[in-house]
């Protein structure tokens, strides 16, 4: 086996553990790292892009590198920004989870002008 | 559509495209720099030239060919990343200048957003900037990842609107909905990825020449799809939608309905009419078509049952956007290809009467809610005696939004309809006229409230700001002239549409509409309204009571249905399901 199928086993892995995590997981944080894991495979995906030209004896493609920098940082700042949504939930009403009844018809009077 | 960036040099015209998101994030920045009490002379010096920026391409755009291309550093593609417009975006771009211009004049005045909360209007000012560049680069990005990049920026600046009044149930909302989100943008990346590893670029229009339909390709058409369809909101996975819409300011209910969700449906029509032309096929579209339908019905019916305005507003947003989705099986004939664009240009109409149109709904209620002190919907009787302004621009931006003459859902709806007669396909023009009562009838339903007299004389809480409300209906008023424009430079419009204002035809459309809207609306509201306790109510109500107990039997049922598909892990598992139905028949067509 290639090294180039090795990586992509473990891409796919890592994707569908992601998206298992991110499914199944009650828990707010975990599906945040849920999300990570997958955008990792997601990653990976992208260096065996680059890989692949590579093999062909066309020299490492630097753009899926560059695209992987930039999609790095995003997936930074998306994680930063949802731990710190979290965080601002706990504060206010102490508890994490997602709770899947969105505000109900029944809840007559909540201020939300 | 777009041209072959090699020839042209740059010319004035052309730096109009970087200014639309350089000014924009300029602001963001300055008003960071500057501080709080900066931050509203920042963005209303901003704002006028942005709009200025907007108007400018639009003008530009007929003169040059309707494309203005940019080339980054002047490398061009595939070396470089090029900036395009073409008439879609020209639209779309003038169209979010003026909704965020309304909703700039809307947030001044509004009390809410001046007066406290902390740093929520800091907030919001930077925020709404931030909103306005993502959309921009969405609409001139001309390659796929500057696209996901400008998808993740828009939902950045968007999630923090949802939570901008700290509660606990607003940031739960705000959270799910960036989780879901960024569920879907990986989707979209994995498809770039794909993308880029069959064809070595990811430049639209390069693409457009190199793709086929290989597994590969279609493949990564069906996960770039699903992950578009999930930041949109189309239904099954629109568990995030309802509470974001709803628990948002009104200003930032606005900017969140009316611009948000467009700038991935943007993206959607790119990725299959530009970027992978004829690959998704027509079975797929006829899916995408299939999924508008239950939204529209799913969403209309949800809507009838609410007891707060706001919500029941969101809930038509999620009607509206199946609207949208009924475009792609019109655009594609049978062997999967853009035909004549008529439905394209249609969809977009749609897409941009709704954003003018909900917006200045969403600022009428936040009108009305500030007045009242509560926005439920049996306990707003004599409103429209009290808040005349924001019931006058609610109603009118709901007749917007039905499709009456000469608004741009009744040229949208026309230009559809032209379609299905042309391709046959009857069952879609069922669709969009079910749709367009259904929409009459939740208009109805509120103002048939709002309207009725009150026992006892309605106390204001607090007066809205003249100012807000006449930006509000300005903003409706725009949704509903926008029949009258010219779209002909810009969209493909093929044959013209005779618009006869004031003729029996566009009359007897009228009524049809209204009347089967308030028909669903007695059928299907569970709420009681004062005049059925009246003599002639009582014998009406009476004889339809068999009736309207199973209509609103089966409307709890859709509603217990929709609460489980909002739960998290049936939305998510709709979403696995919908990116493998897809792709089953993407490769079923080839």
């Amino acid at each position: 086996m290639s090294s180039v199928s090795v990586f992509g086993l473990c891409a796919a892995a890592a994707v569908g553990l992601g998206l298992y995590g991110l499914i199944t997981n009650p828990q707010s944080l975990r599906k945040i790292l849920a999300f990570n894991l997958l955008g990792s495979g997601v990653f990976l995906l992208f260096g065996i892009v680059g890989r692949r030209g590579a093999a062909a004896g066309v020299g490492n493609d630097p753009v899926p590198q560059a695209l992987v920098i930039t999609g790095v940082v995003v997936a930074f700042s998306a994680t930063a920004m949802a731990i710190a949504l979290l965080l601002r939930l706990f504060h206010t009403s102490g508890s994490t989870t997602l709770g899947s009844r969105a505000p109900t018809s029944s809840r007559s009077d909540a201020p939300g002008g | 559509m777009m041209a072959t960036p090699s020839a042209l040099a740059t010319t004035t015209a052309d730096l109009l495209l970087v200014l639309l998101i350089v000014v924009p994030v300029a602001g963001v920045l300055l008003a960071f720099a500057l501080g709080d009490r900066y931050v509203r002379r920042v963005a209303f010096t901003v704002i006028p030239v942005g709009l200025a920026i907007s108007g400018g391409v639009l003008l530009a755009l007929p003169q040059n060919d309707g494309h203005l291309v940019y080339l980054l550093g002047a490398w061009p593609p595939p070396l470089g990343v090029a900036l395009r417009a073409d008439g879609l975006s020209a639209v779309m771009l003038a169209a979010t200048a003026i909704v965020v211009c309304a909703v700039a004049i809307f947030a001044a005045a509004d009390f809410r957003l001046a007066a406290g909360y902390g740093r929520a209007p800091f907030a919001f000012w930077i925020l709404l900037l931030a909103v306005w560049a993502a959309l921009n680069t969405i609409f001139v990005g001309g390659d796929l990842f500057t696209l996901y990049v400008a998808l993740e920026l828009l939902t950045f600046a968007a999630v923090p609107l949802v939570s901008l009044e700290g509660r606990a149930e607003t940031l739960q909302a705000a959270l799910r909905y960036l989780l879901f989100a960024l569920v879907g943008s990986v989707l979209y990346l994995m498809g770039t990825a794909l993308l880029y590893g069959l064809y070595g670029t990811l430049d639209i229009v390069l693409l457009s020449h190199r793709v086929s339909a290989e597994p590969g390709a279609l493949i990564a058409a069906a996960l770039m799809t699903t992950g578009l369809l999930a930041k949109t909101a189309l239904f099954p996975l629109h568990l995030w939608l309802p509470p974001a819409h709803a628990g948002a300011p009104a200003a930032a209910s606005a900017i969140l309905s009316g611009l948000v969700v467009k700038g991935s449906f943007f993206i959607l029509l790119r990725v299959w009419f530009n970027v992978l032309p004829g690959v998704p096929g027509f079975a797929a579209a006829q899916f995408l078509a299939a999924l508008g339908a239950g939204a529209i019905v799913v969403g209309s019916i949800v809507a009838l049952r609410q007891q707060r305005l706001k919500l029941l507003v969101a809930y038509s947003t999620m009607a509206q956007i199946g609207y949208l989705f009924l475009l792609f099986p019109l655009a594609l004939d049978a062997s999967g290809r853009l035909e004549t664009g008529q439905a394209l240009a249609g969809g977009l109409i749609q897409a941009i009467s709704h954003a003018a149109a909900k917006a200045a709904m969403f600022l009428a209620v936040g009108s009305i809610y500030a007045g009242l002190g509560h926005d439920r919907i049996t306990g707003i009787r004599g409103a429209a005696r009290a808040l005349p302004l924001s019931v006058m621009t609610f109603g009118l931006a709901g007749f917007a939004l039905m499709g009456i003459q000469p608004s741009g859902a009744s040229l949208a709806k026309e230009l559809l309809l032209q379609e299905t007669a042309r391709t046959g396909q009857w069952w879609w023009a069922g669709v969009l006229q079910v749709g367009g009562m259904f929409t009459a009838a939740y208009v109805v339903l509120v103002l048939a409230h709002a309207l009725s007299p009150s026992d006892q004389p309605v106390a204001l809480v607090a007066k809205p700001p003249r100012g807000s409300g006449l930006a509000a209906l300005a903003l409706a008023l725009c949704s509903l002239l926008l029949g009258l424009l010219p779209w002909e430079p810009y969209l493909p419009i093929t044959y013209t549409v005779e618009s006869k204002l004031f003729g029996d035809e566009a009359l007897v459309k009228f009524l049809v509409t209204v009347f089967g809207g308030a028909a669903l609306a007695i059928l299907l509201s569970p709420w009681p309204h004062p005049l059925a306790f009246s003599a002639a109510g009582k014998t009406i109500m009476q004889l339809i009571a068999p009736l309207r107990r199973t209509c609103i039997g089966l409307g709890s049922l859709v509603e217990t249905g929709d609460g489980v598909l909002r739960q998290w892990s049936t939305a998510s598992i709709s979403l696995l399901l919908v990116a493998l139905l897809l792709a089953a028949l993407m490769f079923a067509a080839n």
